[in-house]
């Protein structure tokens, strides 16, 4: 099955004087997917998802969305597009419905915004001016706002950043049911746990490069190591019966946490099963799966903290 | 279109939510009361048989587009440029020029909603001199205000944010007052400062609403239209070469 692709990137160039933001970056996004872009700060995602949106011109290579260039185009194409911003505000006086109002006037057909405004949970801040919101309402009053128009393709840079949990939560779904109605959605973040929550495919970026890109599951299966047994021990015990078990990849020990990686159903067992035979005495025993943090790490050798 | 209409009815809501706003449109009205209340609109010699209203009147009304062009329209714009609400905007299908439409809009609209109340004051009060050339005052009134309020552009568009913003603004109202003969009459300064005030755009608005508002000819005041209009093309000019977006 062939997937019909709303946005085309090939070989991507933008630089600022001296500054190589975005090297050569060429990926699809197909319909009805949610498509993550993950990576550290500056490593070329804004930049990258800024031309898409026809906001900053490439430097070179080309970009399609809808069939559209972005930036030629880019007033016919962005009636097709929601945009949340990261750094983007509202006038300090505006009351939420009057915001909402304005920019729904700017697209050929509108949602019901009363639908929308329950939607995000913001039907009592009706009449709030978004001077007076917290950050949660702000943020869901931005994704409102990329929503007015029912668009084809949304991009939401750094959705749930400085979001509560519950709120995060929130969000997420509100993405997946977009997925749902047959929408794209774009995702910029530098959360690998919600790229990985969220997206069908995720490219990671680095140095204005994607250094992967793929289902998270599959990227993190292609670890070799998908899991971890990590636990607390007494004294300097011998571990070397460990290392030489089937599955396992790599053991180390940091004063007396054992970090254990390997890969198979039958890792905890058999690391249990060694663990009692040999007598070496342990507790707090826990697992961990691997994450997009560690194909981060593995894939540029850093880790993703900036 | 209807963007542009759209857009400009909210940011004119926003302008009244502004509470130094009110200031903008009273303080003028203020004077008028004041100054009408101690001197009276009664024939002066001195202002060449006009009352000291009729004198001052296109006067205040320059000062409403001087604090305009000082304050409001490059503030917002500064504002909104360093918060993102200009790159906001910019993600819509709005037009560029439809954004800065609307700020010149709502300043245009305000500043003849406050010339209008000062008019009908004058008149109501003090039996201001109206005439039926007010059509002609009116095309005068409204050449004042883009030339004015381009100046408002430019401060926009060199003003890097808005901690500098005010006090900008603050040094060019006060030059643009005091230098225009919006507050005192030019007659009354010394000749280098009147060479000067030829140098301040108000001055020419001044001069234009003041002689047209008794019925004089445009030819007689072409040199102050060919400033005018001359400020409207260099500083629309600089502007959109220097107006930054983010």
């Amino acid at each position: 099955m062939t997937r019909k692709a709303v946005i085309q990137v090939e070989h991507l160039r933008k630089t600022y004087g001296p500054v190589v933001a975005v090297d050569d970056i060429s990926f699809e996004v197909y319909q009805g997917e949610i498509f993550g872009m993950v990576g550290p700060n500056g490593a070329g995602k804004t930049s990258t998802v800024e031309c898409i949106e026809g906001l900053r011109m490439a430097d070179g290579g080309s970009i399609r969305v809808s069939g559209y260039d972005p930036y030629k185009d880019r007033y016919a194409m962005r009636a097709h597009i929601g945009v949340q911003l990261q750094m983007a505000a509202l006038p300090e006086r505006i009351k939420v419905w009057e915001a909402l109002d304005l920019f729904s006037s700017f697209y050929p057909h509108r949602v019901n915004l009363d639908a929308l405004l329950e939607q995000v949970g913001l039907t009592e801040k009706r009449n709030a001016r978004f001077a007076n919101l917290s950050g949660g309402q702000k943020q869901r009053l931005f994704i409102a706002l990329a929503l007015t128009h029912d668009p084809e393709v949304v991009f939401l840079d750094e959705l749930t950043t400085g979001l509560d949990p519950q709120v995060r939560r929130t969000m997420w779904d509100m993405v997946r049911k977009m997925r749902e109605r047959g929408k794209t959605v774009f995702l910029i973040t530098h959360s690998m746990e919600e790229a990985e929550r969220l997206c069908d495919r995720v490219a990671i970026v680095d140095g204005g490069r994607i250094v992967a890109l793929d289902a998270p599951d599959h990227l993190i299966s292609r670890l070799g190591s998908e899991m971890r047994v990590i636990f607390t021990v007494d004294g300097a015990p011998c571990l070397e019966k460990l290392r030489t078990l089937e599955n396992v990849t790599d053991v180390r020990q940091v004063n007396d946490r054992v970090i254990l990686s390997g890969k198979g159903d039958a890792l905890l067992s058999s690391v249990v099963a060694a663990l009692l035979e040999n007598g070496i005495r342990f507790r707090d025993l826990h697992t961990e799966r691997a994450t997009l943090e560690d194909v981060f790490l593995q894939t540029t050798g850093r880790a993703i903290r900036d | 279109m209807s963007n542009l209409l759209k857009l400009t009815w909210v940011e004119t809501k926003l302008y009244l939510r502004e509470p130094g706003i009110y200031f903008g449109l009273a303080f003028p009205l203020v004077l008028l009361l004041v100054f009408g209340t101690i001197y009276g609109n009664a024939p002066n010699a001195f202002l060449g048989g006009r009352g000291s209203l009729d004198f001052y009147l296109p006067a205040y009304i320059a000062m409403l587009m001087i604090a305009n062009t000082c304050y409001s329209l490059p503030m917002t714009l500064i504002n909104y440029r360093e918060r993102g609400v200009l790159f906001r905007l910019q993600a819509t299908p709005l037009r560029p020029w439809m954004i800065l439409g609307s700020q010149l809009g709502v300043n245009m609209l305000m500043t003849t909603l406050g010339a209008l109340l000062l008019v009908v004051a004058g008149r109501l009060f003090y039996n201001v001199h109206v005439t039926i050339s007010m059509l002609s005052v009116f095309l005068a009134f409204l050449l004042g205000m883009l030339s004015i309020f381009s100046i408002g552009f430019l401060i926009a568009s060199i003003v890097p944010n808005t901690r500098i913003a005010p006090i900008v603004g603050t040094l060019l109202f006060f030059a643009m007052l005091y230098l225009s003969g919006a507050t005192v009459p030019l007659k009354l300064y010394p000749q280098p400062v009147q060479q000067i005030a030829e140098f301040i755009p108000p001055t020419h608005v001044i001069r234009l609403l003041q002689n047209i508002w008794f019925g004089a000819s445009w030819l007689d005041y072409g040199a102050d239209i060919l400033v005018l209009i001359g400020v409207l093309f260099v500083c629309a000019f600089a502007s959109s070469k220097l107006f930054r977006w983010r």
